[in-house]
């Protein structure tokens, strides 16, 4: 008989299953309202849930509980309704997410969705977004098409520029280092095997080439490099000043590392994601000084020093310096926008695209739905991830160049 | 009468499984292109792995084949040459590797093939750095849902019913004795590369056009996406939950845990991996030989008699 009770239960789990994946989720259509449904489905686990882990998911966290706290989201009437949360995990995988995307819309019946984190998950759910009518906010996708995109999907929004912006900006900034005599014209980069690495290096040639420098060093590493000794020692022999490594964040840490033990010191040191992680200024200390990477913040605008501490106070854990605020700003620009227009999706799409917001970012109003006043670069500068491109901006810092050598431990 | 009566409900299963886009939900829908995809991986699969034995965790070498042939000729080729050259292109790889694999026996044979799908995964991102200089490709084709479910419903019919018709075949035969004793089956003078490398082709022929008709559906792909070994092993784990000698078996694996896993999905996000985890060791435990082999074994003589039949000798 243990048999049969054995095989009920896998029947019975299945037909629960069946049942609960059809049949459920009710209509939230109701006159009287009394929430608003924000569902998102983002990587909790994989390979993409450090980045989600750090951009996306805790200024989630933080939105929804500050909404909350505080009665709910704003109606134009005045009213405030609470957000009811509906979360999944794309484990990572670019069915789950599309499934997920799916289940918020037809069968959730969500009145706004949040967008996954990455590059590659924003543009499966892109297409979605657009068939349902959900405006998408995409933070964590930097990509050179969001033009293209917008036309394509005209209720996305871009808002962490492209791999061409990050480069122009990089290659400026040390053309005027150049052209003041502080460095040579020679430049060693590398770059890391992936979407992110691909993508920026691929920029950054034609960027450093009519910036008139010389690259005399360009390869790629794979994901998941530990040793970068061969590569150091060869950029310190070939006599360029300037180092540039599109690197993810374990590589960045690790390159930082060896270059101390190498006693590599070139007078620009550029590394990529993970720079921008208060970890890296806690784990470095005084070392940290002087390295430049994408992104950065001005530490004197006031809104992002508030919300640096709320989001450490709520999350446990401090912003990055580069995507977290952008992806807190973009969720401030929907609750001002239903505050405005309501639950009505195709009007609130239309304020996002040419409405002015105040965020932490400042004040924010997208040109052809991108985000393009960014800070594209920063320096660690006493103790800060400050940023210091484009020089041109209000609230950028100067670059202090050359960068010290390394001090012993 | 009663094999027409079989063909007949076939028939109509199919019917009604084709139209089943004109009255359910979007949402539905995205759960039938889910499990269309599935049943036909694991039976697919099995149709190679389950009489010979040989465990292959390749699956999502030639899935990541099929969707990258759609991401780089989509914009060049029309859609039905794409999916033929994808096919071609997943022959070609299955018998190279077959080729020079399918003398492995064993474990070996399991740590080669998913060494292999890394191998595929490398490959092309080499070739995306040095030669394109971009890793990631845009699928921009005018397929919904829909018809993405029509032809992976297509092409899981066309699978069982290969299936089917091997099972019956004097090749099925063959490798039924392979997976028994390779010696044994020398000696009968079976040419025991041909048999496993015409399978294996097949087999993976088909796993291939899977993935390149679901491609369209994620718009952007990159390596790490296209060639996420978690698919191998739901492949493999559906068709061991069914039973991977049967016909009908992989298909009642894919279906009820693929609805178990969108169940756990929707409603423990946060202790999905670890629930998924628990029902592995439950199936590798309980359910050793597949669910079919369960039910008959509780069912005792008539359902031996159906099997007897079944395995039944091929036509001479």
């Amino acid at each position: 008989m243990t048999n049969f009770s054995r095989r009920r239960v896998l029947r019975t789990l299945c037909m629960t299953a069946t049942l609960l994946a059809v049949g459920a989720g009710g209509s939230a259509l109701a006159q009287d309202r009394t929430s608003v449904k924000i569902g998102y489905a983002v990587s909790k686990t994989g390979p993409n849930a450090g980045g989600a882990g750090i951009t996306t998911i805790p200024n989630y966290v933080l939105w929804v509980k500050e909404v909350n706290d505080a009665g709910g989201l704003e109606m134009p009437d005045g009213k405030r309704l609470p957000i009811e949360l509906v979360e999944y995990d794309d484990r990572s995988s670019a069915e789950e997410v599309v499934r997920a995307v799916e289940r918020l819309a037809t069968q959730d019946k969500v009145d706004f969705m949040l967008p996954p984190w990455g590059t590659g998950f924003n543009l499966a759910v892109a297409p979605l977004f657009d068939r349902f009518g959900y405006p998408q906010l995409a933070v964590s996708a930097v990509t050179d098409k969001a033009p293209e995109f917008v036309k394509r999907w005209p209720k996305s929004f871009w808002l962490l520029g492209g791999g061409h912006d990050y480069t122009e900006a990089l290659a400026s900034l040390l053309a005027k280092a150049r052209d003041d005599g502080t460095i040579n014209d020679k430049i060693s980069m590398i770059s890391v095997a992936d979407g992110f690495g691909i993508d920026l290096v691929t920029a950054a040639r034609p960027s450093f080439e009519k910036a008139g420098f010389n690259v005399v060093y360009d390869v790629t590493y794979p994901a998941g490099t530990t040793d970068f000794s061969p590569m150091i020692s060869e950029a310190s022999s070939n006599g360029a000043d300037t180092f540039v490594a599109f690197s993810y964040p374990p590589d960045t840490f690790a390159m930082t590392q060896q270059a101390q033990v190498a006693k590599f010191n070139p007078k620009v040191l550029y590394l990529g994601v993970g720079v921008g992680f208060p970890a890296y200024g806690a784990a470095n200390g005084e070392n940290a000084t002087g390295v430049m990477s994408l992104g950065g913040i001005d530490p004197n605008n006031e809104a992002n020093a508030a919300y640096r501490k709320r989001h450490e106070e709520v999350t446990g854990q401090a912003p990055d310096l580069w995507g977290s605020v952008v992806t807190y700003s973009s969720l401030q620009m929907l609750q001002e926008a239903i505050k405005r227009k309501g639950l009505d999706r195709d009007a609130v799409s239309a304020e996002l695209s040419n409405g002015t917001f105040e965020t932490a970012l400042g004040e924010v109003k997208l040109e052809d739905n991108q985000l393009r006043k960014l800070w594209l670069g920063g320096q660690w500068q006493n103790g800060q991830f400050v940023a210091v491109a484009p020089a041109d901006r209000e609230g950028a810092a100067a670059p202090v160049l050359p960068k010290a050598p390394w001090k012993a431990q | 009468m009663r094999k027409g009566a079989t063909w007949a409900g076939l028939a109509l299963l199919l019917a009604v499984l084709a139209a089943a886009p004109l009255y359910v939900s979007p949402y539905v829908l995205g759960l039938l292109v889910g499990i269309a995809g599935y049943v036909t991986l694991a039976t697919a699969w099995a149709m190679f792995s389950g009489p010979t034995r040989y465990v292959s965790l390749a699956t999502v070498a030639f899935f990541g084949i099929g969707a990258y042939t759609v991401a780089v000729l989509s914009e060049t080729l029309p859609y039905p040459l794409v999916l033929l050259v994808a096919a071609l292109i997943g022959l070609a790889v299955a018998l190279v590797v077959g080729l020079s694999t399918l003398r492995l026996a064993g474990v070996y044979f399991v740590i080669f093939t998913f060494g292999l799908a890394e191998l595929v995964r490398q490959l092309v991102t080499w070739y995306e750095i040095n030669v394109t200089g971009t890793l990631g490709r845009y699928i921009f084709l005018p397929l919904g849902p829909e018809h993405i479910y029509w032809q992976l419903l297509a092409l899981a019919a066309f699978t069982l019913s290969l299936s089917w018709w091997v099972s019956r075949s004097r090749i099925g035969l063959a490798l039924k004795v392979i997976g028994d004793d390779e010696v044994v089956a020398a000696h009968s003078g079976i040419n025991l590369t041909r048999t496993k490398l015409m399978l294996f082709a097949a087999s993976s022929v088909i796993i291939t056009l899977v993935g390149a008709i679901q491609a369209p559906r994620w718009t952007y792909v990159e390596p790490a996406i296209v060639f996420n070994p978690t698919l191998s092993f739901l492949t493999l784990i559906m068709a061991l939950l069914g039973g991977a000698t049967r016909l009908w078996g992989p298909a009642l694996g894919a279906i009820p845990l693929f609805l178990l896993f969108e169940w756990l999905a929707a409603n423990f996000p946060n202790h999905y991996s670890i629930l998924l985890g628990l029902l592995f060791i439950l199936i590798v435990f309980v359910l050793p030989n597949g669910v079919l082999a369960f039910a008959e074994k509780l069912w005792g003589g008539n359902a031996g008699k159906v099997a007897a039949a079944t395995r039944g000798t091929p036509p001479s």
